[in-house]
């Protein structure tokens, strides 16, 4: 108990403090019809970016490495529990209507049934091998969590080992995300082409209305988010974290002291992706639809946005980046906050919200690098040293001086 | 009845016999109750006969004809030619002499049907290919290449020797042969025909030859009567499957059971909730409507359907063969033979046709790429918002076309304002922006982010989402045509032009100017630079500023043949991306390479997938990925601040 009351873990409990108390919070009002049922999905999938958000910062402001292509990730955890949903929803139509036939249905009718509804859209009418496993959720499961960490691990070996940094994994990073885009935008992906899946808000097997659904999804959100900023506040408070800052501020004096900066680097990186992965196997369902568009590198950036505008480097930041970011986003885009009248012209918000994002971005990196962290740390009496701007070691890319404390 | 119009046909060709002298009036006379009711089985040999004549004025009458100009008269029944002239025709005798004006309810036109106007348009052509007038002879020319007839080779053949323009000689010749090798009834004329082309790329030639060896499959019992090209074993040639689907179209065996048809005969036997001893509830598995469907075809209430091993012993019996439509072997012998050559040559030209593709998509690249190169070089910063510079290139093309509507004017006034224009706006984002971030790259990657999404949404708002026209000059018009296969449109070719220039350009602002040799200093370290009295700030303004401006000019070229919408630039940044990453940061030639590289690559593996560009693109980016792996630094790496450790 001591342990967990020591000063280094008050900021995760004040978050789960917080955490808690908002969920009590949507499900009370949910409850009494106080918010709509889209705005508790809203609530829902905004706690799930707010989780991607926080794998983002454990690889960028921890790790150092920028990644532009972890929505990738998210997006394959969204097609993997995607597949899942569509495949089991579509059987139980298919096995209603064969019902009506008059003979009992056989396995192949099914299975040829489920494939023309769900392949139709595209002109196929055989469900492709990367279906195989779609029928069955406990092996759909796995596959969220595999096929997403798989690729990371493929991905950040080749690119790690070869010694890509900086700038050049960021782009070659955005490039896999693209890759990946294009690649399912076609027909014949096996993934119904730029139609995506569609129709994933429906529960197989779950008669309780959308109401209902929302409030378990939302509670799903706010574990998942719980449980995994416990495990990766434990993961940067220990041994592991001074390594993994450690390369982010050096890495070469890291690799000279014998540690494996590939492997450290590696599983940073696929354990992001991971989170990653979950995140959108939660978000998805929610959102009803995923398709390749999800995939597109302007995604991943956004993700970065949210990271830096919240703070990076430490863990309460990404989250409070996110929620705010991607909440003032849907308000603005939704088209309920009044135009301004300029004489000349009016300025109408659903248009100019992303360069207003554009701009306080840019103002964010160049006058609060600390994002609004930073805040936190005003209110907390934490300074860092005032060196004139000069840098702390020899790494342009290192962020020492924002956390260097008087 | 077929046999009795042929005989009609054999008679009214025997009172038709034209007789040398005769005139077109005679021959007309003489088969006048033909002539006004014709039908398209017996007509022919009257128009051969008119044809035959050698009367100057049968082409009139034939023509008049095919127009339904050719009337009666109602008042003395006899048939003239007729002009429309006013309100009322002018009329012609069959001699050609003129015959005074009535008016049109005083006669009776011919109203010949579509069929017989047709073998009159076949018997017109010998005219017009003999026509005084070259153009309606090139035109004649015309119509018989794109609907070859049999009946026209006669005809041209007979027309060769009279041409005195030597192209449309030429082409006589070439269209004759064309003819001779699909229609000659001797075979040795066909195959003669056939090799005079030697390799010839023609659309033509190919478009002839290509029925010809053209094939169906069939299945037979015995080995057929036909020109076969070779014997198919199924399981190996085709599926079995495939195969017995053959052996139902040609009546060799019974067709297959189908889920349906089984599906549809137990629903039609169901009685007393069981079919053949089957209970319904049973009926969910494929077995068991098996063995319901054997249990109705015992009793024989449902036809007896095929088993799987009675399939297999009428596979196994039958043999298949692929088969020309072409009876003659010689000439599918020949035609495969002239056709292999064919595609040796074109796969030659194809290659050549890939390389200009692949060169002009690097030269876009290039051109796209060589600022970011030189910035990342000089300031080891992306900038993420030069998609958007280029798109505001693109955009001050269209402006100022608003106001210039001479083309040739205005794209030569775009380029160098697009350049001013970008290059302002490269200036304002590196003393505003980037100046502060110089220690963090990876944040002047995200804060050029949001400068590049809130330019991209502005343009949005203020050019609207709908593509805007970026009209070339009309010189530019077209392509550059080698042969059917070889060719490149102008618009290409100027834009490598002009990354030429550019590239020439850059060569002698590095390698010969005192900006170049500071330029190169502050690449290779800026602390060293400094310490030499170069201001390291004004080169990266300067270098920075040059950057955006050579996008703003590929803008306006990219412009020119792509939709100048506010994503123009995304589409060209990731590419340009990896043109840097691809060919190293910092070296003009390394851009060259990697423009070349990536463009080259991208044509080839769009040329083994066609049909699928995302493919093409997706392969791109998986191979670039690899390549990183062997040379990190690109194809040609810098050493210094460039090289990043």
């Amino acid at each position: 108990m001591r342990a967990i009351l020591q000063p280094r873990h008050r900021s995760a409990l004040v978050f789960l403090a917080g955490l808690a108390l908002f969920t009590l919070c949507v499900t009370v009002a949910a409850h009494f019809g106080l918010v709509s049922t889209s705005f508790v999905k809203t609530l829902g999938k905004t706690l799930c970016l707010c989780l991607a958000a926080l794998a983002m910062d454990l690889i960028w402001g921890y790790a150092g490495i920028l990644s532009l292509g972890h929505m990738a990730f998210f997006a394959l955890g969204g097609y993997m529990i995607g597949m899942w949903l569509m495949y089991a929803r579509t059987e139980e139509i298919v096995i209603a209507s064969l019902l009506n036939g008059g003979l009992p249905a056989t396995p192949e009718e099914i299975s040829q049934g489920i494939a023309t509804q769900i392949f139709g859209v595209v002109g196929a009418s055989d469900l492709p091998a990367i279906w195989g496993f779609a029928h069955s959720l406990p092996l759909q499961l796995t596959l969220v969590v595999a096929l997403p960490g798989l690729l990371a691990l493929v991905f950040g070996w080749l690119a790690f080992r070869s010694r890509v940094t900086g700038v050049y994994l960021s782009i070659l990073t955005q490039a896999m995300t693209l890759a990946l885009a294009l690649y399912l935008f076609q027909n014949d992906s096996g993934l119904r082409g730029n139609n995506g899946l569609s129709g994933l808000q429906n529960l197989p097997g779950v008669t309780a209305g959308q109401d209902t659904v929302s409030v378990w999804f939302f509670w799903a959100s706010a574990l998942a988010l719980a449980l995994a900023y416990v495990a990766l506040h434990s993961i940067v408070s220990g041994k592991f974290g001074s390594v993994i800052r450690a390369i982010r501020d050096d890495e070469a004096r890291v690799r000279f002291l014998g540690y494996s900066v590939e492997s450290y680097k590696l599983f940073a990186f696929t354990l992001t992706a991971v989170i990653c992965a979950l995140a959108g196997a939660l978000y998805y369902p929610q959102a009803g639809i995923v398709n390749p568009a999800e995939l597109a590198p302007i995604a991943s950036i956004y993700l970065a946005v949210w990271a830096a505008i919240g703070g990076r480097g430490r863990l309460y930041g990404a989250v409070i980046g996110a929620a705010v970011v991607s909440l003032l986003s849907s308000w603005f885009t939704g088209g309920r906050v009044p135009s301004i009248p300029l004489g000349f012209a009016t300025i109408n918000w659903v248009d100019w919200w992303q360069v207003l994002l554009g701009l306080t971005f840019v103002l964010v990196t160049l006058f609060a690098p600390k994002g609004i962290g930073g805040l936190f740390d005003r209110l907390a009496g934490v300074h860092a040293p005032d060196r004139k701007g000069a840098p702390l070691g020899p790494d342009d890319g290192s962020l020492q001086e924002k956390e260097a404390q008087e | 009845m077929r046999f009795l119009s042929l005989i009609a046909a054999a008679l009214c060709w025997l009172a038709a016999v034209p007789a040398i002298g005769q005139t077109a009036g005679e021959i007309v006379a003489q088969n006048r109750d033909q002539i006004a009711r014709p039908s398209r089985q017996t007509i022919g040999p009257v128009i051969a006969a008119l044809a035959a004549s050698g009367d100057p004025m049968a082409d009139d009458i034939l023509s008049a004809w095919a127009d339904k100009r050719l009337v009666i008269r109602k008042s003395d029944d006899v048939l003239l030619l007729s002009a429309p002239e006013g309100d009322d025709l002018a009329l012609t005798a069959l001699d050609g002499t003129a015959a005074g004006n009535t008016a049109p309810s005083e006669v009776t036109a011919l109203r010949p049907n579509a069929g017989v106007r047709g073998l009159i348009a076949t018997a017109l052509v010998q005219f017009t290919l003999s026509d005084p007038d070259p153009a309606k002879r090139r035109a004649a020319l015309a119509s018989i290449a794109q609907d070859p007839k049999a009946e026209a080779l006669e005809p041209l053949r007979a027309a060769i020797d009279g041409e005195d323009d030597p192209a449309l000689k030429a082409q006589k010749q070439r269209l004759e042969r064309l003819l001779t090798l699909r229609f000659d009834p001797d075979s040795a004329a066909r195959v003669a025909a056939i090799s005079s082309f030697g390799s010839d790329l023609g659309l033509d030639l190919r478009g002839a030859l290509n029925p010809m060896v053209a094939t169906s499959r069939i299945a037979s019992a015995t080995p057929p009567d036909a020109n076969v090209a070779r014997e198919l074993r199924p399981g190996r040639d085709l599926t079995e499957a495939e195969a017995y689907d053959l052996l139902v179209d040609a009546n060799l065996a019974p067709a297959r059971l189908t889920l349906e048809v089984q599906r549809a005969a137990l629903l039609a036997n169901l009685k007393d909730g069981a079919v053949g001893g089957v209970p319904v509830a049973e009926l969910n598995t494929q077995a068991a409507r098996d063995r319901a469907y054997t249990a109705l075809e015992a009793s024989g209430v449902v036809p007896v359907a095929a088993t799987d091993d009675e399939a297999a012993a009428a596979l196994a019996t039958a043999r298949f063969y692929e088969v020309y439509a072409e009876p003659d072997r010689a000439v599918t012998d020949a035609a495969k033979a002239a056709l292999g050559r064919i595609g040796t040559t074109v796969g030659a030209m194809q290659t050549a046709d890939l390389a200009l593709d692949g060169l002009s998509l690097a030269s876009i690249y290039f051109l796209a790429a060589i600022g970011l190169a030189i910035t990342f070089g000089v300031m080891g910063v992306i900038n993420m918002a030069h998609g958007e510079f280029i798109t505001i290139g693109a955009y001050t093309g269209y402006v100022v076309q608003l106001y210039i509507p001479n083309y040739t004017a205005s794209i030569l006034i775009a380029l160098p304002l697009a350049f001013v224009i970008t290059f302002a706006a490269g200036v304002a984002l590196e003393r505003l922006v980037i100046r502060h971030l110089y220690k963090r790259p990876l944040e002047t990657l995200l804060a050029t982010f949001g400068v590049s999404i809130a330019l991209q949404q502005a343009l949005k708002n203020i050019f609207g989402t709908q593509a805007r026209p970026l009209t070339s000059p009309a010189w530019l018009d077209g392509a550059w045509v080698l042969n059917a296969v070889v060719s490149i449109s102008y618009i290409r070719i100027a834009i490598f032009v002009l990354a030429l220039a550019f590239l020439g350009f850059f060569l002698w602002l590095m390698k010969r100017t005192r900006l170049g040799l500071e330029v190169r200093a502050v690449t290779q370290n800026p602390g060293m630079a400094a310490s030499m009295g170069i201001n390291p700030d004004r080169i990266n303004v300067l270098t920075f500023g040059i950057g955006s401006g050579i996008a703003g000019i590929a803008g306006v070229a990219i412009g020119l043949f792509a939709k100048v919408t506010s994503e123009l630039g995304t589409d060209y940044i990731v590419q340009s991306f990896m043109t840097v990453v691809v060919g190293g940061v910092g070296s003009i030639w390394g851009t060259l390479a990697g423009a070349t590289m990536i463009g080259g690559l991208q044509k080839v593996i769009e040329f083994f997938n066609p049909s699928n560009t995302l493919a093409a693109q997706t392969y791109m980016i998986l191979f670039i990925i690899l390549f990183i792996q062997f040379r990190p630094r690109g194809i040609i790496a810098l050493r210094g601040r460039a090289a990043g450790d």
